[in-house]
């Protein structure tokens, strides 16, 4: 039991405001998360997740939610990497991470990467339902230990529904304690970083995008459905952002007959 | 249930197409990922506890009769590489042309029917299992064993190995397989009663990664 443990919540409501840009009618955060609004850019309203303190330590539960509805464009970062530590009575912590975007929605969730400490135990479930028509682009960077130590025990799942339909349901488990081989030739050989970009956009149902391998440690998978896996793994934080950041040109429509 | 039965759907030898297909290990071997007996075993032993995992929970609520339909789409959205998608389909449909021969029947008909460029394997599987009167634990150790024999063997090929290492690394893993299979059963059984979100959906971002790269590659020796 992790009695010790800090619940923290934070919500984001963001709602066309008729005028061509995006309000946000909600913005609200308990606990050691806050979100606060930064410039924003045209029609796209932005906000910035700042954690209060680095964590969730162990027996910590962090819950975030964002809601975009019709027509109302809101882009997500974070003002610092998240580091997963150990708590001081040990055990699990928790991350649910909630994005709903409606019909005619768009939501950019970009927050830094998250990493997971020695001695930490953090699983993160990220759910992300879109009606049809909804866009999204949502990157998750995990990093292994800091630089030159072990990693925690780290889960990460991640689900996209479309209209109700799985389009990707993926979970990584890594660290000590997780079940045999996350480090051999199958899963991750040694590589200390890993991450995906999803982009989901109805324009990839008339444009499919063409499956590829850009670079080492970088593929770009179209998924069944309106929507792409741009997958990496690479040795450190740096260089998985570098491969990462080369997806975008990847989405251009597919060549006919590309090798 | 029939102890035969099972052997010969587990069997090497079904002519199903599965010969053709390494796991991934033929993109690890040529990344320099597996080099030995060593690297081979914990090349299994991630396949085993990722789409070894996942595709018993799939074989194992097929047999347990969820609707194949929906069992197909949580298999795609829990495999991103459209090769191993696609690998995955043909290795379906020569499975269900084996086991209609084999097993005939209406379900196995109607499988065909919905799905004529083929469901994703391990669908077809736990409906073979159904058909050739064999339970949700079955199936689950077909898929299984087949998740780390498949990359055992073509390993054998691809590297020279010798085959009695080949054999030890999968006397080794068969503890663990179990488990895994086990596991696999009681994931299908939430999924008979909560959906195909109880499915498991641990993921290989290396297998991903390289069975793209290994699908456009000249002169390979397995189609996946």
């Amino acid at each position: 039991m992790n009695t010790a443990g800090v619940r923290a919540e934070a919500e984001i409501r963001a709602r066309a405001d008729g005028r061509g840009g995006t309000a946000l009618p909600v913005l609200e955060s308990r606990g050691p998360l806050a979100v606060r609004r930064t410039r924003g850019s045209g029609a796209t309203a932005h906000v910035t997740l700042v954690g209060a303190m680095s964590g969730p330590h162990g027996g910590d539960h962090f819950t975030v939610r964002a809601d975009v509805g019709p027509g109302a464009r809101l882009r997500v970062g974070s003002a610092a990497a998240t580091l997963a530590l150990p708590g001081q009575h040990g055990g699990q912590a928790r991350q649910d991470v909630r994005l709903t975007v409606a019909a005619g929605g768009e939501l950019h969730w970009m927050p830094e990467p998250l990493i997971s400490v020695t001695g930490s135990e953090l699983a993160v479930h990220t759910h992300v339902d879109l009606a049809p028509g909804a866009r999204l682009v949502l990157r998750e960077e995990l990093v292994l230990g800091r630089t030159g130590e072990d990693p925690g025990r780290l889960t990460s799942r991640l689900t996209v529904r479309v209209d109700g339909r799985p389009v990707l349901d993926q979970e990584l488990d890594c660290g000590p304690g997780a079940e045999g081989g996350w480090d051999g030739p199958a899963v991750l050989g040694g590589h200390r970083a890993v991450g995906q970009l999803v982009a989901v956009d109805p324009e990839f149902e008339d444009k499919p995008v063409a499956p590829g391998v850009p670079a080492d440690g970088l593929a770009v998978l179209p998924l069944t459905g309106p929507a792409v896996l741009v997958s990496a793994v690479a040795p450190d934080a740096l260089r998985l952002r570098r491969l990462l950041d080369r997806a975008p040109s990847a989405f251009a429509p597919a060549a006919p007959a590309s090798a | 249930m029939s102890r035969a039965a099972l052997l010969v759907l587990a069997d090497g030898r079904f002519p199903a197409g599965g010969h053709a297909h390494s796991g991934g290990a033929e993109a690890a071997v040529h990344a320099g990922r597996i080099t030995g007996a060593e690297s081979l075993e914990s090349f299994c032993r991630g396949r085993l506890h990722t789409a070894g995992l996942v595709g018993a929970a799939l074989a194992a609520s097929a047999a347990l009769g969820v609707d194949p339909v929906a069992l197909d789409a949580a298999a795609d959205a829990r495999t991103p590489s459209p090769a191993l998608r696609a690998a995955a389909r043909r290795l379906g449909r020569q499975l269900l042309r084996a086991v209609r021969a084999a097993w005939p029947g209406d379900e196995l008909d109607a499988l065909g029917r919905r799905f004529p460029k083929g469901a994703h394997q391990p669908v077809v599987l736990g409906a073979a299992a159904r058909a050739a009167g064999l339970g949700a634990e079955d199936a689950a150790h077909c898929a299984v064993y087949e998740s780390v024999g498949g990359p055992a063997t073509a390993t054998v090929r691809l590297l020279s190995l010798d085959p009695f290492d080949a054999t030890a690394v999968l006397a080794r893993l068969a503890p663990e397989a179990d488990r895994v299979a086990e596991a696999a059963v009681r994931a299908a059984r939430r999924v008979v009663r909560e959906g195909t979100g109880a499915l498991p959906a641990a993921s290989a971002p290396l297998l991903e990664i390289h069975a793209e790269a290994h699908a456009g590659r000249a002169g390979r020796l397995f189609a996946s």
